[in-house]
């Protein structure tokens, strides 16, 4: 259960986000929305323990982040926006480090390292260094490290951006697999992703919440008019929806 | 193995992983020896010691170093590993300790295959070893308070070549402020007790006491508490400047 009450990060000249408050649930696959510059990614820095919140709690399984965050931290599998790695390490060097970090040794860190080759298809790129590799190899990097522990949440700043469709496939696949009795938080700025894989979504805008349910939920509230016109699908009527609700004010 | 102790191992192995160790140890090798045999006169002397060798260990330090401590933090910040390290569950100070003592022991390594000279030394003549031993531990504590402000610095920036330069500096106020060049210009109008501080900051003034063989805890502590200082301050820079 990830708890976050009145949730607030300012920077020096803006509010990032604004007074966020919502749950999620195990078993939830919350896609979290809303225009670049919205408080997306900085939300889930505060929620990872990177950034500290300005006020406002965060609990993950009754931890707070600021009172224990080695505890919260060892809970969270966390991909950052770009899939950050050690370019000049090797896939199997670099998923070793973590898997040391996170308290694996001996053969436990040998299977935990070949279960997550395989979840996300690494065998080939194995022994490169992570420089080498493409940029679908490298956000398959980024997801090992991230599930490698077998985490209770995940969250995931967007897993397929810049990916083809095939591997946005296989991403969606994998996030699926994953979902059972765990928290896995989202951010996209692909709507069909989220009608594809979420369980519920919210959108920000400005750091404030102002849209909260189900995919269906969501696109069934589209203004009609928009939807009649250009959009008859329902990552098109979600859009709709999404455009409605993001762009007064936005800028 | 701690977390400190494998962020250590990833850290030494990174530096090996490219040919930045390889360059570093060989560099500081080929101008240990233009500076002992050529600028300081080594044979000339008719000396059984290294003073030679380690006068010029200050100068040296100041542009070698500062290239093994500039991508400690700046890199990270840069490619944003920062934040795949810092969410991962460690505790801050353990990361900064990892990183400085892998670069702190690559600069040892560096420092002990300098034996050829200490071999030579004791071929031609009878030095008293124990002022060679004391000498480097000097340097390398020396070494250790250069790596620190350069940890620091990288801290400051994501530019790895802004880092160098202002280590650079920082390093060369460190090593001068007991000379006279720094002295002169605080006589006459500042009190002693503060020319008296700034003189007791001079890396030179402390080394050259550890080099002649003379192991003053003072000057021990000096060191340590350098490299205490410039690492506290390196977690709070991280702390600061990670939001942005």
């Amino acid at each position: 259960m990830i708890e976050i009450s009145h949730l607030t990060r300012k920077f020096e000249h803006f509010t990032a986000v604004d007074d966020l408050s919502f749950t999620v649930a195990e078993g939830e696959v919350l896609g979290f929305l809303g225009p670049n510059g919205a408080g997306k990614s900085t939300t889930m820095k505060i929620i990872t323990g990177f950034l500290a919140p300005s006020s406002g709690t965060v609990r993950v399984d009754g931890h707070d982040i600021t009172e224990n965050p080695i505890a919260v931290k060892a809970l969270v599998g966390y991909l950052p926006e770009g899939a950050p790695s050690y370019p000049d390490m090797t896939v199997l060097d670099f998923l070793g480090f973590i898997a040391e970090i996170r308290g694996f040794s001996g053969k436990e860190k040998d299977q935990r390292i070949e279960q997550v080759i395989n979840d996300v298809a690494l065998g080939s790129v194995c022994e490169q260094t992570i420089d080498t590799l493409s940029k679908g190899f490298k956000r398959r990097v980024g997801l090992a490290q991230a599930i490698l522990h077998d985490p209770k949440v995940l969250i995931l700043d967007e897993p397929t951006d810049g990916l083809d469709p095939n591997q946005k496939h296989q991403v969606r696949q994998l996030i699926r697999n994953l979902a059972k009795d765990k928290i896995v938080i989202v951010s996209t700025h692909i709507l069909e992703e989220v009608s594809a894989v979420c369980t519920r979504a919210i959108i920000i805008a400005n750091g404030r919440i102002v849209a909260d349910g189900s995919p269906q939920e969501l696109e069934a509230r589209a203004p009609t008019d928009a939807a009649m016109a250009e959009a008859p699908s329902a990552p098109g009527r979600l859009e709709a929806f999404f455009r409605s609700v993001t762009e007064q004010g936005a800028l | 193995m701690g977390t400190t102790g494998i962020i250590f191992k990833r850290e030494l192995a990174a530096y090996f992983s490219t040919p930045l160790a390889y360059v570093f140890i060989v560099i500081f090798l080929v101008m240990n020896g233009i500076a002992t045999f050529d600028l300081g006169g080594f044979y000339q002397r008719g000396q059984a010691d290294l003073q030679p060798f380690f006068n010029f260990h200050p100068w040296l330090y100041l542009f070698m170093i500062p290239a093994l401590a500039m991508g400690l933090w700046a890199d990270e910040r840069k490619t944003g590993t920062i934040e795949l390290l810092l969410t991962l569950p460690i505790q801050l100070h353990e990361a900064v300790i990892g990183k400085f003592l892998a670069a702190w022991v690559l600069s040892g390594c560096a420092l002990l295959l300098t034996f050829p000279i200490w071999i030579t030394v004791n071929y031609l003549g009878e030095p008293d070893n124990g002022v060679i031993l004391a000498a480097y531990i000097g340097s390398w504590l020396m070494a250790g308070g250069f790596l620190a402000i350069g940890s620091c610095m990288s801290a400051l920036t994501r530019n790895a070549v802004i880092a160098f330069i202002l280590t650079a500096a920082i390093c060369f106020l460190f090593v001068v402020s007991g000379s006279a060049i720094v002295m002169n210009a605080f006589t006459g109008w500042a009190p002693q007790t503060l020319i008296d501080a700034v003189a007791t900051l001079s890396f030179l003034t402390h080394f050259e006491a550890i080099s002649r063989g003379v192991l003053d805890i003072r000057d021990l502590l000096f060191f340590a508490a350098v490299i205490a200082a410039w690492l506290l301050a390196s977690a709070v820079v991280i702390e600061i400047k990670k939001a942005n």
